[in-house]
C-alpha cells in the first residue's frame, strides 16, 4: 500500500531558532526544513530572522542571506538566479517554485521553505532527482531521424515551428512532477508531468521522425496512463506551461493510432 | 542495496504496450453513461416505493429492462476499469494483482446478478 505517514526518521521536529538580529527595523521569520545525513538526527525546522530592509526582493536573496549572515551551514542549490536553469527549485510557502523568480512579498506571515516533496533528501533543502533525470533521459530527448543529413540545417515552417511554444521553455526544474500525486505513489513506474512535457515536445516536432516509436515507448498504463488530469503541474509550473494539456495531446494522438 | 543505475531504475521492464484500449474504453463508457443514467433515473426513479405488481409489470416493457441492464453493464464495466485504476495508483506489490482479480470477479458477479434478475422480471 502506499505510504500516508512519514517513516519515524523522517518525522520533522522542532529546531533551533535563532537569535533575532539586534537594531532591525523590519525582521521576518523564516522557517526552513534542516537534514543533515551525516548527524543521523531527525530532519527539523529552523527558524531565522532576517532584515527585510537589506535584503532582496525574492525567496533566494532570502535563502542567500542566511547562508552569507547567519548560518552558512545551510544547504541549497542555486545558479542562475534569474528562472533559467531551475536549480533553486523548492517548496515555498506550499508551492514548489523556484525561489528565485517566487517574491517574498507574495507570502502572507513566516515564510516557510521545504524541499521538493516525496524526493529523497541529499542534505537540507537539495532533493536528490537521479531518477528524474534518468526517467527524462529515457524518453529520448533528442532529435531523432533516418533520411540523410541535409546539406544546411533541418527545415522547420514558422507554424511547425509555434507548436514547440510552450513546452520548450521548460527547464526541468521538477516543480510539476513532485507535485503531482501520482508521480507521488508511483514514481519508479509513472514518467511524471516533466518528463511527458518533453516527450511530447519531441513528438510533435515536424522534424523528428521517430514519433511511432516515442508514443509505442510511451503506451503504458504506468508510464503515461497514470495522468489523472489532477492539474497540479499546470498549477504550480514557476513557467506558466501546462504538462497536463501535453499529456493529454499524447493520449489523443495515442486513440487515433487505434480508432 | 542494489548496484543498478538510475537508468535501469528508469526503463524498468520497458513499455507494456498497452494501456491505450482501456483509456478509449473509458471513454466510450463515460459518453454511453451520460446518456444511460438520466435515462435509467427517468425509467428506474418513479417505480421506488410502488407496489410489487406495479415495478414487475413496469420492468416487463422493453425500454425500462433494455435501459437497466445497459446501465448494469455498462455502469459495472466502468467502475471495474475505474476501481482498477485506483487500485494500480494506491495498492502496490502483489497484493494489487489479487485486489484487481477480485474486484473483477465482483464486478462480473453483479452483472450476471443484475441481468439474471431483469430477465426474470422481463422475460
Amino acid at each position: 500500500m502506499v505510504q500516508l505517514t512519514l517513516p519515524r526518521n523522517s518525522r520533522i521536529r522542532a529546531g533551533k531558532t535563532w537569535p533575532k538580529p539586534e537594531g532591525v527595523s523590519n525582521p521576518r521569520k523564516v522557517r526552513i526544513y534542516r537534514w543533515n545525513p551525516d548527524d543521523g538526527e531527525n530532519p527539523r525546522l529552523d527558524t531565522y530572522h532576517v532584515d527585510m530592509d537589506s535584503c532582496g526582493p525574492m525567496v533566494l536573496d532570502v535563502l542567500i542571506k542566511i547562508k552569507s549572515e547567519i548560518d552558512p551551514t545551510l544547504t541549497f542549490r542555486r545558479s542562475c538566479r534569474e528562472g533559467v536553469c531551475g536549480s533553486c527549485a523548492m517548496n515555498v510557502d506550499g508551492i514548489n517554485t523556484l525561489a528565485c523568480t517566487y517574491g517574498h512579498d507574495e507570502i502572507k506571515g513566516d515564510i516557510k521553505i521545504y524541499p521538493l516533496p516525496h524526493m529523497p533528501v541529499v542534505k537540507d533543502l537539495v532533493p536528490d532527482l537521479s531518477h528524474f533525470y534518468a526517467q527524462h533521459a529515457s524518453i529520448m530527448p533528442w532529435l531523432e531521424t533516418t533520411t540523410n543529413r541535409p546539406g544546411k540545417e533541418w527545415k522547420q515552417s514558422i507554424e511547425d515551428r509555434r507548436k514547440l511554444d510552450g513546452l520548450y521553455e521548460c527547464v526541468m526544474c521538477a516543480s510539476c512532477s513532485t507535485s503531482c500525486p501520482s508521480y507521488w505513489w508511483n514514481g519508479d513506474r509513472y514518467l511524471g508531468p516533466a518528463a511527458l512535457l518533453h516527450a511530447y515536445r519531441w513528438i510533435v516536432d515536424s522534424r523528428d521522425e521517430a514519433t511511432g516509436e516515442r508514443l509505442d515507448d510511451l503506451e503504458d498504463p504506468f508510464r503515461l496512463y497514470r495522468c489523472h488530469t489532477i492539474m497540479n503541474c499546470a498549477k504550480t509550473c514557476p513557467k506558466n506551461l501546462n504538462p497536463a494539456k501535453a499529456i493529454a495531446e499524447i493520449k489523443k494522438m495515442m486513440v487515433e493510432r487505434i480508432v | 542495496m542494489s548496484y543498478m543505475t538510475d537508468r535501469k531504475r528508469a526503463e524498468g521492464h520497458g513499455s507494456a504496450r498497452e494501456g491505450t484500449r482501456r483509456h478509449w474504453g473509458m471513454t466510450k463508457s463515460s459518453v454511453a453513461l451520460a446518456f444511460l443514467v438520466p435515462a435509467f433515473v427517468f425509467t428506474f426513479g418513479p417505480m421506488l416505493g410502488r407496489p410489487h405488481a406495479e415495478v414487475v409489470a413496469h420492468f416487463a416493457q422493453p425500454f425500462p429492462a433494455i435501459v437497466a441492464a445497459l446501465m448494469i453493464v455498462v455502469g459495472l464495466v466502468h467502475f471495474k476499469n475505474g476501481i482498477q485504476m485506483v487500485i494500480e495508483d494506491y495498492v502496490h506489490g502483489v497484493l494489487r494483482e489479487y485486489t484487481v482479480i477480485l474486484t473483477t470477479c465482483l464486478c462480473y458477479g453483479a452483472v450476471a446478478a443484475g441481468l439474471f434478475a431483469i430477465a426474470s422480471i422481463a422475460l
